[in-house]
């Protein structure tokens, strides 16, 4: 499968399933229920998520605080931590269920298939480490040669990559720019060059121009590799200009998924309306619309939508039976009763 | 004259003794009025590094001026008499970017909302208090049963924030500075907020000034803006031409590195420094022109002074040199009265003008 994982580029339309439409999936998350245990009783921060993430495409999980979408990332990476547990589903990478797999097997599935730069990563690098030992530290379970003349070429020419100096190799991070933290984080995340890489608020803590030139050179390696990557984060101004394909969570569920410009230019589901309809542009100067009310409480949800108390057209229906996420267009599935689901399709 | 508080000519630098070389100017040079009559909102714009938490906190008298002087109705911030000193204190509230902060953990809500009122003796009695806090929660959009009586983890992110306009609003100031305040709390939310803070300054008089890195929300609620960068204003005024037709090199790439919400408005690429920017030291001449894809000789000269490059707009760059310099030193001389309208008031008397958008 090696040879496709260099595809380059957007990936066209397509179905969104990505099931029997010719479009290679790398990564199919079938149904992943997370829970955090309380005194008060479970959390069910993810809810039934599932999506089918393409070779090579960016992929985009939005949503607010407490929505699910981090823990998302922790369990595809298997770091769930108690109180946390994964309660079901699967996440096949290439047809593995990389859920299913032990932890020595895990170790060396992470990095080599599929990595994760965090928010703050760059905080994480070791302030007593010169950033040569971590990349290198990052190899060790991986079979890989960690001395002489091949490995410092290697680091080289990962650090040319990531646009950093090959001089910071020897290094240490209190040395470096916020901006050049985050780029020597990535720089590990692709040192296997990993078939996806998940990527979780990975710029929030940076000023908006390093920002972007962390983005750019995200995507530009991100093209080189062939990965995918999942971009988590609650920034729909990040999302519009880097991802092909946007999943908008609410309370631990998938409500939507489109392509970009679809999503922006013609929202389907209510909540994404609303969303798209509270964000500030500089295209015009009005009033500030926010969503009325508050999400709900993941300890003690309401039946049916959990979006029903909030949404504006929300029906009797709404209020007792939760609305599966269907084909409701060609390309778009959305949660929500008030679609009737594409004929023929999915 | 209205002017209620006053930044003149301030300088502030951090480290240790003169000439020390360790020292960094965190604010050079700066002159502001802040007129309450009528009520403004006026934004201060900058990465970190820029100075802008420096002067929130120089205007709160929290930190004093290495040179220059914050004052207050015209008065020196040092040299206020006790009471004046509580005057100011009310007149003048902050909000900041982590209300959580702000909370002790261990007395429920009321309590940081009843002590302003009691502190400055504007209640008779706890009647009145409770009237008044509760005019004020939903004045923000709060609603008081589901906030009173709640310790501050019970409520969320975006509820304690609103809390603290609220807070701000009940002892009825003059101006607000705000920093960062809606930085921590999500999208939905934010639009709350802010609209919460517009009507302080619409219903109640209420003047704002608004300390943030996001270009966007600063565009959306002020009359005026003023981009900082490295402890200097890079350009200043109405914020409809700042934000729509950016004149310095510094204000159009921060406003072509904003993610905007829209997939057909693809991010701008970074122009390169020109040849002699290359050469700049940042310790002497424009700040800027390290980065700058305009830089000329003059530039790694001197900083150039801010050209009024439009009636309501100033801008220090030396491609604007052959307008005037900003007669006086306030800022404030270039901007708008709230409600001027927006490209009317464009006159450029700009050369040298560089011909690629942002």
């Amino acid at each position: 499968m090696s040879d496709t994982s260099v595809r380059l580029g957007k990936t066209e339309v397509g179905a969104v399933g990505g099931r029997g439409d010719g479009t290679e999936v790398v990564l199919d998350v079938r149904d992943l229920r997370v829970s955090y245990v309380t005194p008060r009783g479970p959390i069910r921060a993810v809810n039934g998520v599932s999506f089918a993430l393409r070779r090579g495409e960016a992929f985009g999980l939005v949503g607010e605080s407490g929505s699910g979408k981090s823990t998302i990332a922790l369990s595809l990476m298997q770091l769930i931590k108690p109180p946390g547990r994964i309660e079901g589903g699967q996440a096949l990478l290439d047809g593995t269920d990389i859920l299913a797999l032990s932890e020595e097997e895990m170790q060396r599935v992470r990095l080599a298939e599929i990595a994760l730069i965090t928010q703050g990563a760059m905080n994480s690098l070791n302030p007593v480490m010169r950033i040569r030992e971590q990349i290198i530290d990052a190899w060790k379970d991986h079979g890989e040669p960690v001395n002489g003349r091949e490995a410092e070429e290697r680091i080289h020419h990962l650090l040319r990559w990531v646009g950093l100096q090959p001089e910071v190799a020897r290094m240490y991070p209190h040395e470096l720019s916020g901006g050049m933290k985050q780029r020597a984080v990535i720089a590990i995340a692709i040192s296997l060059r990993p078939k996806v890489i998940i990527a979780d608020e990975p710029t929030s803590a940076l000023d908006v121009v390093v920002q972007r030139q962390i983005m750019q050179t995200l995507r530009r390696i991100q093209r080189d590799l062939g990965a995918a990557v999942i971009l988590i984060g609650h920034d729909m101004g990040l999302m519009a200009q880097f991802v092909d394909r946007l999943g908008v969570m609410y309370a631990g569920k998938l409500v939507e998924v489109s392509p970009i410009r679809e999503m922006f230019r013609d929202p389907i589901h209510p909540y994404s309306q609303l969303l798209i309809a509270s964000l500030p542009s500089l295209a015009k100067k009005g009033q500030f619309l926010g969503i009325p009310g508050l999400p709900p409480s993941l300890l003690d949800p309401p039946l049916g939508c959990p979006f029903h108390p909030r949404c504006p057209y929300a029906m009797e229906r709404c209020r007792v039976e939760v609305p599966a996420l269907e084909l409701k267009r060609p390309n778009r599935l959305v949660a929500c009763h008030l679609y009737e689901r594409e004929e023929g399709q999915a | 004259m209205t002017t209620l508080l006053e930044a003149r000519g301030v300088t502030k630098i951090y480290g240790a003794g003169l000439f020390h070389r360790g020292q960094t100017v965190a604010l050079e040079g700066f002159s502001l009025r802040i007129e309450t009559e009528p009520p403004t909102i006026t934004a201060i714009v900058g990465e970190s590094g820029s100075g802008k938490t420096t002067l929130a906190r120089l205007l709160l008298g929290m930190t004093i001026p290495t040179s220059g002087a914050i004052l207050y109705h015209g008065k020196d911030l040092r040299k206020l008499s006790r009471r004046e000193w509580r005057e100011f204190r009310r007149d003048v509230q902050a909000i900041f970017q982590d209300p959580y902060e702000v909370y002790n953990p261990f007395y429920r809500v009321d309590h940081v909302l009843l002590t302003p009122l009691k502190k400055f003796g504007l209640v008779k009695s706890d009647r009145e208090a409770r009237e008044r806090i509760v005019e004020a929660l939903e004045a923000v959009g709060l609603r008081p049963d589901e906030t009173l009586g709640r310790y501050p983890h019970q409520l969320s992110g975006g509820q304690r924030q609103r809390v603290m306009v609220a807070r701000a609003l009940l002892v009825r100031p003059r101006l607000i500075i705000a920093d960062e305040p809606v930085s921590m709390v999500d999208a939905s939310l934010r639009a709350t907020i802010l609209e919460s803070l517009r009507t302080l300054t619409r219903d109640f008089g209420v003047s704002l000034i608004y300390i943030t890195h996001d270009l966007i929300t600063a565009y959306q609620i002020s009359d005026n803006i003023i981009v900082l960068y490295r402890g200097s204003v890079a350009e200043a005024g109405h914020a409809e031409p700042v934000v729509q037709e950016p004149q310095h090199p510094y204000t159009r790439l921060l406003i072509g590195s904003i993610p905007m919400p829209d997939p057909d408005r693809a991010w701008s690429e970074e122009q390169d420094p020109s040849e002699i920017g290359r050469l700049a030291d940042p310790r002497s001449g424009c700040k800027f022109a390290s980065r700058c894809p305009y830089a000329m000789e003059m530039c790694l000269e001197r900083h150039p002074s801010l050209y009024q490059t439009e009636r309501y707009r100033v801008t220090a760059c030396y491609l604007y040199r052959e307008a005037p310099v900003l007669a006086g030193e306030y800022l404030d001389e270039a901007f708008a009265r709230p409600g001027v309208a927006g490209p009317a008031v464009a006159a450029s008397g700009a050369v040298d003008e560089p011909t690629s958008s942002p």
